[in-house]
């Protein structure tokens, strides 16, 4: 009895200590050093938020870069990816549709080699990044959709690199570029695409 | 694969190496009750706990004892986790009004944290309110932890005694592991894993307009606070569906390195505080070299087969199910680490991984979870496999088995075999059971031998307390969520258990002297001999079911099968 006794009362120390006491302090240390990451790193834009920066958004029309595939068409409640195996017909069909798609869509050549990650989903379905090369491959046909001339479109050619974010430190990682941070960049009235980051 | 591939590997080992003297002997200043530097800092609550419970911190018990604090403790924890789910609407700080939990998922959750499993029938974003995830979840992350090293710390005593019944203080283990390693570290970690991007507030899910005018809803929560403890306390139970793929757990290749080290961090370091509780740093480098081996040589296969081409994909990248971010290496190099340490957190879909890459994942976990294992689970479990091999070792050389000094007899060996048969039941029997059932097939997401993976994966992944899923599987079915919940029980106690009557008779025992008749243990001829136990006992178990499983999807697959 004893035994019981204690294991109720110790549980309850424990339950107060790790499950309020240390999210609180962890939530009040997060709020006050990091507010912007602890709340979701969204991003505004005349005065209404638009989304957070580490969550993919739907893009499928032509004036935008376009996000890897989702398994959850991008919407996050709940993420999560196909969970298909490699010897799945359902993939191996969906990724020959993807390629099609890539190449109709942006007017590629049909012998283009198609970044990988833009043929697979991801694995939580709201992975923001793409690689530079599967971002340079979308430029001619956003330029042409926005009517750019030559200098603006090298402009966007430039924006793409310059948002290239390299592995952390260098080592760690790999090399990505954020779409939602791209076509926010398309969007930005002045056409000034050159980012003077 | 290039050489910053190599690099990054390079960089982990080298980190977790390090750090294992470090950590460990920290950790050998808290067991042994000796100054160490958190004491000013959290000794006012040990003190506190005692006093608030009435406890008292210098009477130590007897095994059964121990074991019955030990059940307690844990039965407590599963009915208030169990009852917080089956109430959360009529609960507070549900801000995204979600209902209460069905039964048969609730038992398979309170089951799932209480066992340090964290296996997820349910999507924690979708399914649980803030304040289940907090008191009932995150607690558990902790407890569940602090149990294992408890189960260690007293089958430590139970060797490193002699001729007493005494094994310790099940809740001075329980509180120390808790407020000296566990809660520091989840704190130092979290607030660097907020500064990266990973969410920590209570608000209510962000409701926004995207770029394109269609409304998105960006889930929200204190995330931080339970992902470290998930990660450092070999839990894996996500606060999001994917886990430490979602982009609000694990934003940054930082915060991978760092989510990826956290899960080896407290399990590699045990084995130094073990060599210097038993008083040879030597016999616990032993036991982290053997662990080191099989862990890198399943890092290599996975990476080989990751990186191979096959007729389906061509030579293309396997992303799918892989986050940009991380890229095949850094997804690998994780799931190596969580299923060798029963974490089972995810930052890729393991159902998506290759065939081979992804029957290493579960032998990892059908070898016991004993490469590294869990925190104190791995340890605890790999000294069940030394008994058995200085069994085998004592029966071709004619010897009374010995291990640092203490004799193993009939009632150790049979205590072990119980160890090392529970959780292997569990995984073919049930398995047999769902892949010849309707109700086990109907939630296949992949048919072929995938979908008997995506089965026995379920259940090594039970009954080895892992957590991690080939995750197509709908698992939230009255079915699996009973199952899954018995075999994580089983896979638990069935091992605890007889870990801490083997304790209880060590400690009785007197201590025999070194002599040049001993057998080693501290030895390369001893490493192999442990490796060669493991993999014989694993492989003998479950190579008809994986040659029928991964082993036959590889080969379709180079032969351009599909299903």
């Amino acid at each position: 009895m004893k035994t019981i006794i204690i294991s109720i009362k110790i549980f309850l120390f424990f339950t107060i200590l790790t499950g309020a006491v240390y999210p609180l302090l962890v939530t009040g240390i997060a709020q006050v050093v990091f507010p912007e990451k602890a709340n979701g790193s969204l991003i505004v834009r005349d005065n209404k938020i638009i989304g957070s920066e580490l969550i993919s958004q739907q893009f499928d029309t032509k004036k935008y870069f376009t996000s890897r595939p989702s398994a959850v068409s991008y919407n996050p409640l709940p993420s999560g990816g196909s969970n298909y195996g490699l010897t799945n017909l359902k993939l191996k069909n969906l990724v020959a549709e993807r390629k099609k798609q890539f190449i109709d869509f942006n007017q590629l050549d049909s012998l283009t080699v198609v970044p990988s990650e833009m043929l697979f989903a991801s694995a939580s379905g709201l992975d923001p990044h793409i690689s530079q090369k599967a971002a340079l491959l979308q430029v001619d046909r956003i330029a042409k959709t926005r009517n750019f001339n030559t200098i603006q479109k090298q402009n966007l050619v430039q924006s793409v690199k310059n948002h290239t974010e390299p592995p952390q430190f260098l080592v760690l990682g790999e090399e990505r570029v954020n779409v939602l941070i791209l076509n926010l960049e398309l969007d930005k009235p002045d056409r000034n695409i050159t980012n003077n980051k | 694969m290039t050489a910053q591939d190599f690099i990054q590997i390079f960089l982990f080992f080298a980190l977790l190496i390090g750090l294992t003297p470090v950590l460990g002997n920290y950790m050998y200043t808290v067991f042994t009750g000796k100054k160490h530097i958190m004491l000013p800092v959290f000794g006012w609550l040990e003190k506190l706990a005692y006093k608030s419970c009435g406890i008292d911190p210098a009477e130590e018990t007897n095994w059964k004892s121990y074991t019955f604090g030990l059940l307690m403790f844990n039965l407590i924890g599963f009915i208030f986790v169990f009852l917080m789910q089956l109430f959360q609407a009529h609960l507070p700080l549900n801000p995204a009004n979600l209902p209460n939990v069905s039964w048969h998922s609730a038992f398979n959750t309170a089951v799932s944290f209480m066992t340090n499993t964290n296996w997820q029938g349910y999507a924690g974003e979708t399914t649980l309110s803030y304040f289940v995830q907090m008191l009932g979840l995150t607690v558990q992350n902790f407890v569940s932890a602090a149990t294992g090293i408890a189960v260690l710390l007293a089958l430590i005593r139970g060797i490193s005694r002699k001729t007493t019944d005494k094994l310790g203080n099940f809740w001075t283990d329980l509180t120390r592991s808790t407020l000296y390693i566990l809660l520091p570290l989840s704190i130092l970690f979290a607030v660097v894993l907020v500064g990266q991007g990973v969410v920590q507030n209570f608000k209510t899910y962000e409701t926004v307009q995207t770029l394109q005018g269609a409304p998105q809803i960006i889930p929200m929560g204190p995330a931080a606070s339970q992902i470290v403890i998930k990660q450092l306390g070999t839990n894996g139970g996500g606060f999001f569906n994917a886990n430490s793929s979602h982009p609000f757990e694990n934003p940054t290749p930082l915060s991978n390195f760092l989510e990826m080290l956290s899960i080896l961090l407290i399990p590699a370091a045990l084995t130094y505080t073990y060599g210097k509780m038993v008083g040879s740093t030597r016999q616990g480098w032993t036991i982290f070299t053997a662990m080191m081996i099989l862990f890198v040589a399943g890092l290599s296969i996975s990476l080989c087969a990751e990186y191979s081409a096959n007729p389906i994909f061509g030579h293309l990248h396997l992303m799918e199910g892989k986050e940009t971010r991380f890229g095949i290496t850094n997804s690998i190099l994780w799931s190596t680490a969580t299923t060798s340490a029963s974490s089972g957190s995810v930052n890729a879909m393991h159902d998506s991984l290759s065939p081979i890459a992804g029957m290493i994942a579960m032998i990892n976990i059908m070898l016991g979870e004993v490469i590294f294992g869990g925190v104190g689970a791995g340890l605890y479990g790999i000294i069940i496999f030394i008994i058995i091999t200085v069994f085998i070792a004592g029966l071709m050389v004619g010897r009374t088995p010995e291990y640092l000094g203490k004799k193993i007899e009939a009632f150790e060996v049979q205590m072990a075999i119980i160890a090392v048969l529970a959780p292997n039941l569990v995984i073919q029997l049930f398995s047999a059971w769902a892949s010849v059932s309707s109700y086990g097939l109907s939630s296949l997401n992949n048919a072929g031998p995938h979908g008997l993976s995506e089965i026995l994966y379920a259940y090594s992944s039970a009954a080895g307390n892992n957590g991690s899923a080939f995750a197509g599987l709908n698992a939230n079915t009255v079915f699996y969520n009973l199952t899954l919940g018995f075999g994580m029980l089983i896979g638990r106690f069935g091992i605890i258990i007889p870990v801490l009557a083997i304790a209880g008779t060590m400690a009785k025992k007197k201590i025999t002297p070194l002599s040049a008749g001993t057998f080693r243990t501290d030895n390369w001829l001893f490493i192999g001999l442990l490796i060669a136990v493991i993999l014989i006992i694993g492989g003998l178990t479950h190579f008809p079911a994986l040659s029928l499983g991964p082993v036959m999807e590889h080969l379709q697959m180079n032969s351009g099968v599909t299903f």
